[in-house]
């Protein structure tokens, strides 16, 4: 009886367990429903390549806003990225230090760190004393919020390469920064990649600190000290107003940005995955 | 009682070259002391084992004699160290220049998840700045003298780790050798393979040891009697002896020696 019951509760957790599964991937895939349901038919190829419409009229693209958010996530990687790498190598490499617990203890505040404050910060600091929104004050909104997510994810996949990997380049005579560099870095470089991935994709999403800082431009501008337009702003503005062609365009705006988060994803999956790296044999 | 040992020891004898040489070094972890006044004379060429129980002090010896154990932190020792007479702790001595001199092979194999060439070329690619030619060249010498040559010979641009346990070894073998060094240390490096794997390893330490210094740290005893000409004995982190193979195994002045040797104790 006894063996019966083990059975009868394994076989509920384990439901259990999947339906938590399922129920996790729930929301993303109704998301997807819903966006292709409203967004997709307003998807064609005027819609990459067009300026927008005056809210209200049919038509137009969102060619500014998809240029604008590539022009800020590129601005965002080079500040964010060879930042959030280096800090991620000196905390993995001198692990205990007071001065690495104190960075480390910082970034993880600053990753949880509501992004609409960070877009406050950057009005008061790179806004304001320069006398205008730009595109280079919203890149580096979305560089500092980029930099503590590559630190710990570096940090994380650096800690992973065997010490032995270590001590076999140090034995071979190689210095410690030349170790870390060619060794420790190449070994871990796949998670490194997938890691910077993850921040870019999650920041190409990102709408508060933008709100102060790109503010959002109904034109054509690729200058960096010019507002420039956001997917998630221009997302923001059509779907705060009140007509339904707006809306059309929000949704199919929203289609697009989850389809470059997507893409992105997918680049890092491939990345990690084609390399030889840590783990397998 | 250990130093008087090392100093009757025939080898340590002025006049005959010590390719390592510790006088009275003692090494410390933190507060913990693992070697206590350690009088260890290496010949020039020819294989010497560290033999003795786990957390002896065989491994914290070894790795003290390229420096290794610099890579931990609060860490403090006494004494020196000399590498043909000079004093590998003393203040012109560039650590990088000195493991490039001393190669090291680990108890597990650590190639790096580069191919087989890249790996054997690392050395003597940064070291000696060699290129093209002259680096396909060591490359090829290196593997042959680990032995591993005709198994790779065809896939030099495959990735090391695919190589089978005992392979890797080897390669990190070749990995050391490529760098020409004057000494090889070895901490347990058959102590993860197969006996077949084992053998191999053996076979090749004895090819090497007439142009090498050669020093195994190895917890099997047969290994040690089968290898070495000399072999070493601590015994909690002081040298209890040291003296050829066959006179350790055979007949060792210290009782505590005999014991460890038959298995009466570690």
């Amino acid at each position: 009886m006894s063996r019966r019951r083990r059975q009868a509760q394994s076989v509920m957790m384990i439901s259990m367990t999947y339906a938590a599964a399922a129920i996790a991937t729930l929301p993303l895939l109704l998301i997807l429903l819903h966006l292709l349901r409203e967004g997709a038919a307003f998807i064609r190829p005027g819609f990459f390549t067009e300026m927008p419409m005056p809210v209200g009229e049919d038509g137009g693209g969102m060619a500014n806003a998809i240029v604008g958010t590539l022009i800020l996530v590129g601005v965002a990687s080079v500040i964010g990225l060879p930042i959030g790498i280096g800090a991620g190598m000196y905390l993995a490499e001198r692990r205990g230090a007071p001065f690495a617990t104190a960075v480390r203890f910082l970034s993880d505040v600053l990753n949880g760190l509501p992004s609409i404050v960070l877009g406050i910060f950057a009005w008061e600091f790179l806004v304001r004393p320069f006398g205008g929104f730009s595109a280079m004050a919203g890149g580096l909104a979305l560089g500092a919020m980029m930099i503590p997510l590559v630190t710990r994810t570096t940090e994380e996949m650096i800690r992973l390469v065997p010490v032995s990997l270590r001590e076999a380049a140090l034995a071979l005579g190689y210095t410690r920064w030349r170790t870390s560099m060619t060794i420790v870095l190449r070994t871990a470089l796949p998670g490194i990649v997938t890691g910077a991935l993850v921040a870019i994709a999650r920041i190409a999403g990102e709408t508060a600190p933008l709100l102060f800082t790109a503010l959002g431009n109904q034109f054509w501008s690729t200058s960096l000290d010019e507002p420039i337009a956001a997917l998630p702003l221009q997302i923001f503005s059509y779907a705060i107003s009140p007509y339904d062609t707006a809306h059309a365009q929000a949704w199919a705006g929203a289609l697009v940005l989850i389809a470059i988060v997507l893409v992105i994803s997918l680049i890092a999956r491939y990345a990690t995955r084609s390399r030889f790296g840590l783990g397998g044999d | 009682m250990s130093a008087s040992v090392a100093r009757t020891d025939a080898s340590s004898a002025p006049g005959v070259a010590a390719a390592v040489e510790a006088r009275k070094f003692s090494f410390w972890y933190g507060e913990k002391q693992a070697l206590f006044d350690i009088e260890l004379s290496i010949p020039s060429n020819g294989i010497t084992a560290l033999i003795g129980p786990s957390g002896c002090g065989k491994s914290t010896f070894l790795r003290s004699v390229n420096r290794m154990n610099e890579t931990l932190t609060d860490i403090r020792r006494e004494g020196d160290m000399l590498l043909h007479g000079k004093d590998i702790y003393g203040s012109g001595v560039d650590v990088v220049d000195l493991r490039s001199r001393v190669g090291m092979v680990f108890q597990r194999s650590n190639p790096f998840p580069k191919s087989i060439y890249a790996n054997t070329a690392y050395g003597p690619r940064i070291n000696r700045g060699l290129r093209g030619r002259a680096l396909d060249e060591v490359v090829e010498v290196s593997l042959r003298r680990a032995a591993l040559w005709d198994e790779v010979k065809d896939r030099l641009g495959t990735n090391a780790l695919g190589l089978s346990g005992g392979q890797q070894q080897r390669l990190c073998i070749a990995r050391a050798l490529a760098n020409e060094p004057e000494v090889l240390l070895l901490d347990e490096p058959a102590s993860a393979l197969d006996p077949v794997a084992t053998q191999r390893i053996e076979e090749l330490l004895f090819e090497l040891k007439s142009q090498l210094t050669i020093v195994i740290v190895t917890h099997n005893l047969q290994q040690a009697g089968r290898l070495s000409d000399r072999t070493a004995f601590f015994y909690l982190g002081r040298l209890v002896e040291v003296g050829p193979t066959d006179v350790m195994f055979t007949r060792p002045r210290e009782e505590r020696t005999e014991a460890y040797i038959t298995g009466r104790f570690g």
